[in-house]
């Protein structure tokens, strides 16, 4: 689909104003997306106070260090950081347009991703197991809350990314699709950047009690 | 298999809430029957409910707000009538005590999410693209989705009307009251699923708004040279996408207390329900401004339109508009001094609250400034707009009185409050929308609204609402508190008796509402507005015709100044002729997409799965959601083309008229 000279989404060419002062369609596209996540960072920002305000809440249970293990969670980083680094792989791929390698980097993105998913699934059971499940106290509310908002974000990520990898295997590369990905890769990096957050002011401030 | 769903849910037991659920299901019903007798499906499809036009959303919009206010006000006068006679104990009145505290909780949301934002949300949505020079928004087919959303929000709160009961916490539902300890059936729920859905289409439609604001002006129009309604929306959805997300936040830990038993905001295993308090109001605050600013835009519109001026000030006007922006997420704590937080923190709160009525006072006096040396025509959104200084003014006034934490301390929760907000909502949000409503209506549908019958609703409305609020204040002062279903003092009946009849004063002019679009319709051809410019407008909307073509210009505007089409308008009748035809182009628009309707079906069935503990429903629901997505992502063509000789033909006709205007401009000069 090329962007026309007076497509809504893409300013008029016009010869007086040449382009330089009007907007792409992927840069409006890409800007909205950015704004979109800001929002979304706002909403962790509030997951996050409701954790730093009831931390110490825990009711005569357990607390963060008694709890943690940080071992998983340093695998459960590394993957995540890892997909983050096939997605940027993928991007490369894309912009050369390798229909074989854009799959492939997408997938080990998908699988890294569904690895931390799988991991962080994993320390809830284990939590809930031992009766220290998000009804326990406040401060385990808050904890599940924060970290399960953003491993629903990884999930919803993952339904995402099979979605485009079947529309790129079908349909190829066309510029809307390419859009979509750049709008999700800015949304895979930005989970990241949430993750470092919760990295560090719940797991890594936590066992430092 | 139904989860809480029995026929229990049915209010057989309650006539007021039965008959009203007959007469909304006969008044539905007959509308949808009239459509299908009068064949009108296919063009309500096509041409409305999968329209991605930002005119015809934003139209779609008001009207939602428009009946939802309807329904807000009969609660506001159920209210008021039966306080008027709630004079002993919990039989007096009409309104049993359960009733009572459903309708105050449904009139606070309605008013606020499904009147008050439709409204302003539809107003930007349909000028700021035109005032921009923009063919649309920059996401034509999302900001139907938000509209959709917004509307499955409304259908939930409705819902609540016939099937179960509504919250019985107010409308920001404070826990612990909300939580399931005290509130076990499914109002909260109702209340909760319906913002956090509509929630959604709000903070989409602020990014939408945001990024059209930023990225799709005209070429030319710089920041500096946009109409100051574009700034105050600018700073209205910065607000929403800054302040709807703690709203979801807030409510998804209220959800997840009430559904899976966290202790967020319970009384015990170390809940704060004095986080809720925080939170609820680091949204609701700037909440009250996402409302307020573009009203103040409109006024500012209006009055320099109708002024014969340039609007005074408008540096200091956009300065001001962003300061209000930033410091409204400064006076949270105001909402609840009373709670404890400490005299320096009330202290605090208190001197940033009276520092922000400073560039409110600005806005009023470059208003005043802009009328000052002005032939002003006193049409009626001038009146509305003059009533507004006047009342906002006290409203504004009384907000500073409560913003001191010692007075605040005597007035807290009492009905000097109530009279407060209501006073800076009626007077400037409200008026606000009808000023704009009646000003931008010929835009919209190419014929003017009748003059008098808008000046008849503006002197009810104005003189019902001193009638109905200025008693409240001095009900605040006698010590009554909000929210009594009775009574026992008998010194505050005559008062409130006084207050009912203001609230009939405003009923009449909601009927003169009424009564003004009615005879408009009838008498369209006297009250056309062929030249698409019936107030001498100064900003682009005014360039094109009424109602817009679906892409708004045959040729965008070339920007040159700050109000740009009396810049271009003044050129034009300088020369005694339009600059000649331009280049024509063909025009892509995008195509009509129902993916926000079925989104908000499937939203609707969510919500309803939800509050009722369907799960299976629920699930199927999301699936129905996600596949739509899905076959939506997979779609091929989203635009299509207007050839540039169809454009040029719509312009000729289009320049034949202001030719004529302008010669008939030649003659009179």
């Amino acid at each position: 689909m090329s962007v026309a000279a007076t497509s809504h989404g893409a300013r008029s060419v016009d010869a007086r104003h040449g382009t330089d002062e009007l907007a792409h369609k992927r840069i409006v596209v890409g800007y909205g997306f950015w704004v979109f996540l800001l929002s979304d960072f706002i909403m962790f920002a509030g997951f996050f106070a409701a954790y730093a305000v009831l931390k110490d809440a825990t009711a005569g249970g357990p607390g963060a260090r008694e709890l943690f293990d940080i071992g998983n969670v340093a695998v459960e980083t590394l993957c995540l950081l890892l997909s983050s680094f096939t997605c940027g792989m993928a991007a490369l791929a894309v912009s050369v347009r390798s229909r074989i390698w854009t799959q492939v980097w997408l997938l080990a993105t998908g699988l890294l991703g569904l690895a931390f998913f799988a991991l962080e699934m994993r320390e809830f059971h284990e939590l809930i197991e031992a009766g220290n499940g998000p009804q326990r106290s406040a401060f385990l509310s808050a904890f599940f809350t924060l970290v399960g908002c953003h491993g629903a974000h990884i999930a919803v990520g993952g339904l995402w990314l099979g979605t485009m990898m079947a529309q790129f295997w079908f349909k190829g590369f066309n510029e809307t699709l390419i859009r979509r990905f750049l709008c999700f890769s800015l949304f895979w990096h930005a989970l990241d950047i949430v993750w470092v957050a919760i990295f560090t002011i719940v797991y890594l401030m936590g066992a430092a009690g | 298999m139904l989860g809480k769903l029995t026929w229990e849910a049915v209010p057989t037991n309650e006539p007021i809430a039965l008959v009203t659920v007959l007469v909304v299901l006969l008044v539905i019903g007959s509308v949808l029957a009239w459509i299908t007798i009068k064949g009108h499906w296919t063009y309500l499809w096509k041409e409305w409910i999968t329209s991605v036009d930002h005119k015809r959303v934003g139209v779609m919009y008001f009207l939602l707000g428009f009946v939802m206010l309807l329904r807000g006000f009969a609660d506001a006068i159920m209210m008021r009538t039966h306080q008027a006679m709630a004079l002993g104990g919990p039989d007096a009145g009409y309104l049993v005590p359960d009733h009572f505290n459903q309708i105050f909780s449904a009139h606070g949301t309605i008013m606020i999410f499904f009147t008050a934002m439709p409204f302003m949300v539809g107003l930007m949505n349909y000028v700021v693209p035109l005032q921009i020079g923009a063919r649309d928004v920059a996401y034509p087919t999302l900001n139907s989705v938000s509209f959709w959303i917004t509307a499955a929000g409304v259908a939930l709160v409705n819902l609540s009307l016939g099937l179960g009961v509504y919250s019985r916490a107010g409308w920001l539902v404070y826990p612990p009251l909300s939580g399931l300890q005290f509130s076990p059936d499914v109002g909260v729920d109702y209340h909760l699923w319906a913002l956090q859905i509509s929630g959604i289409g709000t903070l989409m439609s602020g990014v939408n708004l945001v990024a059209t604001i930023f990225k799709m002006r005209a070429p030319g129009m710089t920041l500096t040279r946009m109409p100051i309604f574009c700034w105050t929306s600018l700073a209205s959805n910065l607000l929403i996408v800054a302040a709807f997300p703690i709203l979801t936040a807030t409510f998804a830990m209220l959800l997840l207390d009430r559904y899976l038993g966290f202790h967020f905001f319970t009384n015990d295993a170390g809940g704060n329900a004095m986080m809720y308090v925080n939170l609820i109001w680091a949204w609701g605050h700037p909440e009250v401004y996402i409302l307020i600013l573009p009203a103040f835009g409109i006024f500012s519109e209006v009055i320099a339109t109708f002024s014969g001026k340039p609007l005074f000030g408008y540096r200091s006007m956009i300065a001001a508009t962003m300061v209000i922006c930033v410091l409204s997420f400064m006076v949270w704590l105001h909402h609840f001094f009373t709670m404890g937080g400490g005299a320096n923190v009330n202290a605090f709160f208190g001197i940033m609250t009276m520092i922000i009525s400073v560039p409110t006072g600005v806005k009023v006096f470059n208003w005043l400034f802009t009328m000052y040396g002005g032939r002003v025509r006193f049409t009626a959104p001038v009146l509305w707009t003059v009533g507004f200084m006047i009342t906002f003014v006290i409203g504004g006034m009384t907000g500073v009185m409560l913003a001191i934490p010692p007075n605040d301390f005597v007035l807290h929760n009492s009905l000097f409050l109530i009279a407060h907000f209501h006073n800076v909502i009626i007077g400037g949000v409200v008026f606000g929308a009808l000023a704009g409503y009646m000003y931008w209506f010929p835009k919209a549908f190419g014929f003017k609204l009748h003059d008098g019958w808008g000046k008849a609703s503006f002197w009810l409305w104005c003189i019902g609402f001193y009638v109905a609020f200025m008693p409240l204040y001095a009900l605040g002062f006698m010590g009554m508190t909000r929210r009594m279903q009775h009574y026992d003092n008998p010194a505050w009946q005559p008062w409130l008796v006084v207050a009912m009849f203001g609230a009939v004063l405003i009923f009449l002019g909601i009927l003169c509402l009424v009564a003004q679009l009615v005879v408009s319709i009838r008498r369209r051809e006297a009250l056309v507005d062929a030249t698409g410019d019936p107030w001498d407008g100064r900003s682009l909307e005014w360039i094109t015709t009424s109602p817009p073509p679906s892409f708004n210009f045959t040729v965008l505007p070339d920007v040159r100044g700050e109000e740009a089409y009396w810049g271009i308008k003044q050129a034009a009748l300088e020369a005694r002729q339009l600059d000649g035809p331009p280049r024509y182009e063909p025009i892509h628009m995008p195509r009509n997409s129902p993916t926000g309707f079925f989104t908000a079906f499937f939203a609707v069935v969510f919500g309803f799965a939800m509050i009722w503990h369907i799960w299976w429903l629920a699930i199927l629901a999301l699936a129905g959601a996600f596949a739509g997505f899905v076959v939506f992502a997979w779609r091929d063509e989203d635009e299509y083309e207007i050839p540039a000789t169809e454009v040029a033909a719509y312009d000729a006709r289009r320049r034949a008229v202001r030719q004529d205007v302008l010669a008939r401009a030649g003659v009179k000069a």
